[in-house]
């Protein structure tokens, strides 16, 4: 904002207003509203993007960086990699196959006509988003703890079976991983597949029923084809959030665990990249990891025909 | 409604009301096993049977009295996420708004570009962040925590789905009586946006109030930590801190599920934001 009009700037008023009023005209406008954006998109974006493939060829040491060519991409396939990798795959299938399921058949039920109270058991299943990964960790760590009087191992203990160290094996820690994310994300795909049911027109159903469709039919026939659209989004949306995991490990074993049963691919990125301080492959490991992602995107994508769509 | 039918709604609501306990049941052990003696919770951790005898009020009057690098972190939580909010809110609405209701050369390429950062993650961004945050100075400052969300591509999507549905005559009369593109939009059309911007607060504060991975990383010192990175700090096995991590997790849930029960609507609208529609 300039002052309206200053004694001293009296012969130049005409040249200032102009300038006013292009700053204020239509054309100017829309590009000042963006502009935040465009300088927050090369900052902060597109500036450390091209940087993390720059760094990734490579060796950063304190005042001393030095090109070494593709010597971090050579040694990003080790077995530590793989067990990562191997990690992350198996929540990001774990988790997806949990959370489209589980979900799709809460949403049918909680929209069901039989159905009282909803709104009610809508909001207590969404409880657990809001509650950050620390606090969801403390409970479950404190839950699964190794105690043979711990919550968990007191329960499977009513079934005959031997407590168990939660933290220290494989596939219990898988368990644990996976089991916390479900239990945070599990109101949030069922809020969006709420949302898509919502949009299934009731006559469908109706045309059904007078066919003489059952239940099972009609969710065979109608539900599920329906809603193709949100499964797709929220399968997405759950594998890249699988591919991104870190804080669910990191709640249950910071950053080493026994065995690397824990380790994930941003894991590996964290432990070579800040506690190493191997910047260079570390971020050698971030664009594998991107290449991963957009593959499985592309992928994705293609495979259920949205891209054809839009 | 055939007895069938009626028998059958009574099996779908009690198996319903079983899992939305189930869901809400690790939260409703946090908040009782915060009532007791924290070398139990140290040494067992959380059990089934417990007396409620032993149940008292100890650990929240040592978080009250002796823990005030707890009450730091909650400062800072409150801060971050306040600025966070603000800036956040005020940069991305103009965007969005900006790519729904102007026509200009270039929008499309914004927009693609928005859609662009939502698909890369922002882990992968972390090490050349971090350098780049290293080098202007800014580690272990709020500005370092704040600067990589003022700029929100999921609120400027959001932004830009509400001003789309805003009606466009409103712009032009308002240019009529001499309004100014920037008076058009914090005058007349962001007061039409506000619950778009009261879903976006949300969002936005509760992803700031929760984040931990870009915060572990450029906070340094415990009195600039987070409540999610103080909190992370007790949890060790040789902690004796569980006092503090069990009291302070409840009240770091609890005034979010209270603002949630009132604010359910907004809630659910900026989390599950997206393409929903299909």
């Amino acid at each position: 904002m300039e002052p309206a009009s200053m004694p001293k700037q009296a012969n130049v008023p005409l040249r200032k207003k102009r300038k006013r009023n292009l700053f204020f005209s239509k054309k100017v406008a829309p590009y000042v509203f963006v502009s935040p954006f465009v300088l927050s998109f090369l900052l902060l974006f597109f500036y450390p993007l091209l940087n993390g493939v720059i760094m990734s060829f490579q060796s950063i040491l304190p005042g001393q960086t030095a090109f070494i060519g593709f010597s971090n991409y050579e040694r990003v396939f080790n077995p530590t990699f793989y067990r990562a990798l191997y990690n992350t795959s198996v929540y990001v299938l774990l988790t997806t196959i949990l959370l489209v399921c589980v979900p799709i058949a809460l949403a049918c039920l909680l929209n069901s006509r039989m159905m009282k109270l909803s709104s009610v058991f809508r909001a207590a299943l969404f409880v657990p988003a809001l509650t950050s990964v620390i606090v969801a960790g403390v409970v479950f760590r404190l839950m699964f703890g190794e105690s043979e009087l711990s919550l968990a191992n007191h329960l499977i203990g009513f079934f005959g079976i031997e407590p168990v160290g939660w933290r220290y094996g494989a596939v219990s820690g898988m368990f644990l991983m996976v089991i916390l994310a479900s239990w945070r994300w599990i109101g949030v795909n069922i809020v969006y597949f709420m949302a898509g049911l919502s949009n299934i027109p009731g006559e469908l159903y109706e045309a059904a029923e007078i066919d003489g469709a059952g239940v099972l039919q009609k969710f065979y026939h109608i539900t599920l084809p329906l809603l193709k659209p949100v499964t797709i989004y929220v399968v997405t949306l759950t594998v890249i959030n699988g591919f991104r995991m870190y804080e669910e490990s990191f709640v249950f074993w910071e950053n080493s665990s026994p065995g690397n049963i824990g380790l994930t691919v941003v894991g590996y990125i964290y432990q070579q990249g800040f506690q190493m301080n191997n910047m260079g492959f570390g971020s050698a490991v971030g664009v594998v990891l991107m290449g991963i992602i957009f593959t499985i995107s592309i992928i994705q994508l293609k495979f259920f025909g949205a891209l054809k769509k839009e | 409604m055939t007895v069938k039918a009626r028998v059958l709604s009574v099996i779908v609501i009690v198996a319903i009301a079983v899992i939305a306990c189930l869901a809400l049941f690790p939260l409703i052990t946090l908040i009782v096993s915060s009532f007791r003696p924290s070398s139990d919770l140290m040494r067992n951790g959380i059990t089934l049977s417990f007396s409620f005898r032993e149940l008292n009020l100890d650990n929240y009057f040592h978080i009250f009295r002796q823990a005030d690098h707890y009450w730091t972190w909650y400062g800072n939580s409150l801060i971050i996420s306040a600025l966070t909010i603000v800036l956040s809110l005020f940069f991305s609405s103009m965007v969005g708004y900006a790519l729904a209701v102007y026509q200009f050369r270039g929008r499309n390429v914004i927009f693609i570009l928005v859609l662009l950062i939502l698909m890369v993650p922002f882990e992968i961004l972390m090490l050349p962040l971090y350098r780049l945050m290293t080098f202007l100075g800014m580690i272990d400052s709020y500005i370092a925590v704040i600067l990589p969300m003022v700029v929100a591509p999921v609120a400027v999507f959001f932004f830009r789905q509400y001003a789309l549905g805003l009606p466009k005559e409103l712009m032009e009369a308002a240019r009529i009586d001499g309004c100014t593109e920037y008076g058009i939009f914090f005058r007349v059309m962001a007061p039409l946006m506000l619950p778009s911007f009261a879903a976006m607060a949300i969002l936005q504060g509760l992803g700031s109030w929760n984040n931990f991975l870009w915060p572990l990383v450029v906070l340094r010192s415990n009195s600039m930590f987070t409540l999610p990175i103080g909190l992370s700090t007790l949890l060790t096995p040789y902690g004796n801190n569980y006092d503090v991590l069990i009291a302070g997790s409840v009240m770091t849930v609890l005034p979010i599920v209270i603002l949630f029960l009132f604010f359910q609507r907004y809630f659910i609208s900026g989390l599950t934001v997206g393409g929903v529609k299909g």
